[in-house]
């Protein structure tokens, strides 16, 4: 029987981040992946013979940069370019699109010049406000226990660095701070497609529309994100986003960190009341001194430790997190490149997105209270052999799209929904460009039970959890296990469902790299 | 749709529901208990109406202790737990270790929140392997449900369903055997079995409030009245009284046993942050067993108990002179305030002046000399304020040989 400092569980970017940092400690480390491959849901595999795609994740914009800098990412073939960086483009099936240009819109193309200087305002106050959030949702949650109300407020404060802003700035964040983001649009902007474009944005990948309370965060969340210094930026990266994983994997290869795939792990040993090891589906057991869990909060409690190693209360809240995801994504392989109405080389090099108003996402968010789809769907699609030729044979061209609202249960069960939801999707497609369907080689869906299947993440949620006010910073996954250290001793948090949250950052591993190492574990 | 006459509609549905006339739930002993009413003192027991004292508090007491006095603890919250799981689940609920209550068995136990606050304490019956009953001041099904996650296990409120009746005092057991109940003698303490009833089966533990020889029963809600009955007609002759929660309050307190939310407050109920108890500091921690598996609680006990993080504690006092102290202050050296005493009288038994006080520690764990109790004694409208020396005593305060003896004693 083999032992090591540390068995890390998940074989996703985050386990990796958390791996490699442990690994460059000195620890010895071993990932334990239960696919055949790691990156979990950000990797870049072939969908049908000759086109590859990021098969999950697709765009690549909050990657951390202390990530990259701590783990030498660059050195291990990262490649995140960002000249010219890539545009958004808000399509519009009846009228002229609206483009936004360099980072998150320091240009707009197709907007009349009031609103271009109304945007302009709004952006500027958006990324200042999204700035204060920002090493909240880069750090460890403020820890609570122990503290009174008024010094656990004053901390909070100075921790958002509330003080830099003057104070009508500082009224302002917190009067719109758990506001819906359509509200605040109304306030600034007049151009549908641009606000069609934050109400998306804003909602991506979590279970609320733009008119629901607080739903502006997510927008603040999307913002806080950065690529090449540049806040609000946004990449393809070169060979898709397993590219990007790959570029950790090596750096926690070169730090000396063992990676085993196929090792599905079936249970967590727990002795006396601290975690002592893995069982793997075989039987085989391995022992570590700390084990890391960088899958989805939930599956670690309620499926791996098992419920009768925590308290009841812990596991009330455990249960309690939401996990239905919304989102769905669409690989499409294409004879030909697209034609878009009225778009021309840079923008299809870009991110287009339909949500041609606030009414139309708030629309299409509607029938996923009740368990149905929507019937015309909102997305953000790319084009990524256009970007990188050698994920189609020549000619051919892919489409990669993320696709909203399909909620994980839905009531007619997904094995009759999601014929009918492709069709849905394609019929938006064929209104923004003519003739797409025509050219589709395959067409490949994945609804959000298909990730919870593929990619073992329950309820194939973004985030591990919805991603919401009830369910961030110290109440992130839960209230016991928020600082990545849970109340068993030697376990510790990793994934998307820790704070600060999902997409690819690598945040929640590095944090807990950074709590094991601190706490000596 | 046809309108109906508004005043007819609310006549109709006033008729139909009229739960609000008797706001407190009827025991299915209620026409027995009725009919032996005399002084009309009833309280509330959990939702029900039940009997503070029938005819006379002092008279009653003293049946428990002379004779054989038949309480019905109906009200009582009752969970059936059954199930492969069963034992694993109340193991990680509760405190002590269930692996090592063998089926007809019953013990004594409690058990916490996250936090190691205490919830509740009560009664754990082993019926069979798998099937459980769950005795309990307080309701718990949310939890107990929630604590099911992850178990094989099911988990039944029986509070209602279930009658129950407790028989106490030296002729107890002389009653049952005269009311055919064969085989009760080989009851030892704790023990439970099935006996039959009117064709079905009455369930009875040799289990009480009291500190005395006695016994509870445990039957169908229909089969109530028919063994209430059985046990009347045979009790006659050995002097069987109905009694109110008066007189087993005072058995119980002789006793040493503590009651939720009177001697100590249950988590849910606390408001204040400082009134919630560690089970340590409610005389309670023998029950902690940190050998056997995970159980709520088990690691704030562990660091409260590493830390220092045990408050207070809860002692048995005997108190010079004979007025009872009930609620009075406790203070050390005459000044220095240090806790209260939650329940206090003056013992016939014991013939002692005693109470139970929550103390902060060190008082009444390291530093148990020169205790005071004030006790204010109302005179013709005017207080009387006593200073009176107190001891820490072991509880429980009497010990009867009786409870434990094997045979059980014939009176
Ligand atoms: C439709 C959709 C589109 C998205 N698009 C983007 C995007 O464009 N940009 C972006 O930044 N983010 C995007 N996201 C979010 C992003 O994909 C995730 O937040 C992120 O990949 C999660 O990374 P992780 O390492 O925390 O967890 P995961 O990627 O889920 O990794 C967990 C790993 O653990 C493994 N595992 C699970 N159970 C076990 C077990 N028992 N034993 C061993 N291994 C196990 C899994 O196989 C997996 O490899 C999208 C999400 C969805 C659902």
């Amino acid at each position: 029987m083999t032992s090591f400092d540390a068995i890390v569980i998940g074989g996703g970017h985050n386990g990796l981040v958390a791996a490699a940092t442990l690994g460059k400690t000195g620890r010895k480390v071993l990932v334990l992946e239960a696919d055949g491959e790691t990156g979990g849901a950000a990797r870049t595999e072939e969908f049908t013979p000759g086109f590859r795609t990021s098969s999950v994740a697709h765009l690549i914009n909050r990657l951390h940069p202390e990530v990259i800098k701590s783990l030498e990412l660059q050195k291990h073939g990262l490649k995140l370019d960002t000249s010219p960086l890539m545009p958004t483009t808000v399509l519009s099936a009846k009228g002229a699109p609206l483009t936004l240009i360099g980072a998150y819109g320091e240009g707009l193309l197709g907007a009349s010049k009031p609103e271009q200087e109304a945007w302009s305002g709004l952006r500027s106050q958006l990324f200042r406000y999204a700035g204060i959030l920002k090493p909240l949702l880069a750090r460890r949650p403020p820890d609570l226990s122990g503290m009174s109300f008024a010094e656990t407020s004053a901390m909070a404060m100075t921790g958002i660095s509330l003080r830099r802003l003057g104070k009508e700035d500082m009224r302002d964040f917190l009067r719109m701070l758990l506001m819906n983001v359509a509200d605040v649009l109304d306030e600034h902007i007049e151009d549908d497609r641009l606000k069609g474009l934050l109400a998306f944005d804003a909602t991506l990948g979590s279970h609320l529309g733009p008119r629901s309370p607080t739903s502006l965060l997510g927008l603040y969340y999307r913002l806080a994100g950065e690529i090449g210094g540049k806040p609000g930026a946004q990449v393809h990266p070169v060979g898709g986003t397993g590219a990007v994983v790959r570029a950790i994997e090596l750096a926690a290869e070169q730090a000396g960190v063992a990676i085993r795939s196929n090792v599905p792990v079936a249970r967590i040993i727990i002795e006396n009341g601290r975690a002592v090891g893995a069982v793997l589906e075989s039987g085989e057991e391995i022992r570590a001194k700390t084990v890391v869990s960088a899958i989805s909060p939930r599956t670690t409690f309620l499926n791996l430790v098992g419920t009768r190693e925590i308290d009841t209360g812990f596991v009330r809240r455990i249960n309690n997190i939401r996990v239905n995801g919304d989102a769905a994504k669409l690989h499409l392989a294409l004879d030909r490149t697209p034609q878009f109405s009225g778009l021309r080389t840079p923008e299809l090099n870009g991110r287009l997105v339909i949500a041609p108003s606030v009414n139309h996402v708030e629309r299409a968010f509607n029938p996923s209270k009740y368990g149905e789809f929507s019937p015309k769907p909102v997305m953000e699609i790319t084009l990524p052999s256009l970007l990188d030729p050698s994920l189609a044979p020549e000619g051919a061209c892919s489409l990669s799209a993320v696709v909203q609202y399909a909620p994980y249960a839905l009531k007619e069960g997904w094995t009759t929904g999601k014929p009918k939801f492709l069709k849905a999707i394609l019929a938006q497609l064929e209104a923004h460009a003519p003739g797409i369907g025509k050219s589709i080689l395959h067409a490949e869906l994945l609804t959000p039970l298909d990730i919870e299947q593929r990619y073992r993440m329950p309820g194939g949620h973004w985030h591990h959890g919805e991603l919401q006010a009830d369910q961030m910073l110290m109440s992130r996954p839960v209230f016991g296990a928020e600082g990545y250290d849970t109340p068993v001793d030697g376990l510790y948090l990793a994934s998307s469902g820790s704070h600060p949250g999902g997409g690819v950052s690598g945040v929640p591993g590095l944090n807990a790299a950074r709590r094991i190492i601190a706490r000596k574990g | 749709m046809k309108h109906s006459d508004p005043k007819k509609l609310l006549m109709a549905r006033a008729a139909s529901q009229d739960h609000f006339r008797t706001p407190r739930i009827a025991s299915p002993f209620q026409p027995r208990i009725e009919a032996l009413m005399q002084t009309e003192e009833w309280y509330d027991w959990a939702g029900y109406k039940a009997p503070l004292s029938l005819w006379d508090e002092e008279l009653e007491y003293f049946a428990i202790r002379s004779q054989a006095a038949l309480f019905d603890i109906s009200p009582m919250v009752k969970y059936r737990i059954e199930g492969p799981d069963a034992e694993a689940f109340l193991n990680r609920v509760t405190l002590r270790d269930v692996r090592k209550l063998k089926p007809g068995r019953v013990h004594y136990t409690a058990w916490c929140n996250d936090e190691g606050h205490v919830l509740d304490d009560g009664t754990l019956f082993r019926l069979t392997s798998d099937r459980f009953r769950l005795c309990s001041q307080e309701r718990h099904l949310p939890w107990l449900l929630d604590s099911g996650i992850g178990f094989d296990v099911n988990i039944i409120e029986e509070t209602k369903s279930i009658a129950a009746l407790a028989l106490q005092g030296p002729a107890s057991f002389a009653v049952l055997r005269d009311a055919g109940f064969n085989g009760v003698d080989a009851l030892k303490i704790f023990d439970l079995a099935e006996f039959e009833h009117d064709g079905e089966n009455v369930t009875i533990s040799r289990t009480g409030f009291t500190g005395d020889l006695g016994y509870e029963l445990f039957v169908d809600q229909k089969l109530a009245l028919s063994l209430w009955d059985r046990l009347w007609q045979v009790g006659e002759q050995r002097g069987l009284r109905a009694i109110g929660y008066a007189a087993l309050n005072r058995a119980r307190l002789e006793a040493g046993l503590i009651v939720a939310n009177s001697d100590f407050i249950t988590a849910e109920h606390a408001i204040r942050a400082d009134r919630v108890r560690m089970p340590d500091e409610i005389g309670l921690g023998f029950m902690i067993d940190m050998e056997k598996p995970h159980f709520n609680g088990r690691r704030a006990i562990q660091q409260a108990r590493a830390n220092g993080g045990l408050r207070h504690v809860l002692v048995g006092l005997e108190i010079e002179g004979n007025i009872p102290a009930e609620h009075a202050i406790v203070y050390h050296q005459g000044k220095r305030e240090i806790g209260l005493v939650s329940a206090a009288i003056w013992s016939p038994m014991a013939k002692r002046n005693i109470a139970l006080a929550s103390l902060e520690r060190p008082y009444g764990d390291t530093i148990t000399g020169d205790l005071w109790v004030e006790i204010y004694a109302m005179r013709e409208l005017r207080y009387q304020k006593l200073m009176k020396r107190a001891k820490v005593v072991p509880r429980p305060f009497i010990k009867l040989d009786r409870r434990t003896a094997n045979p059980p004693a014939d009176f």
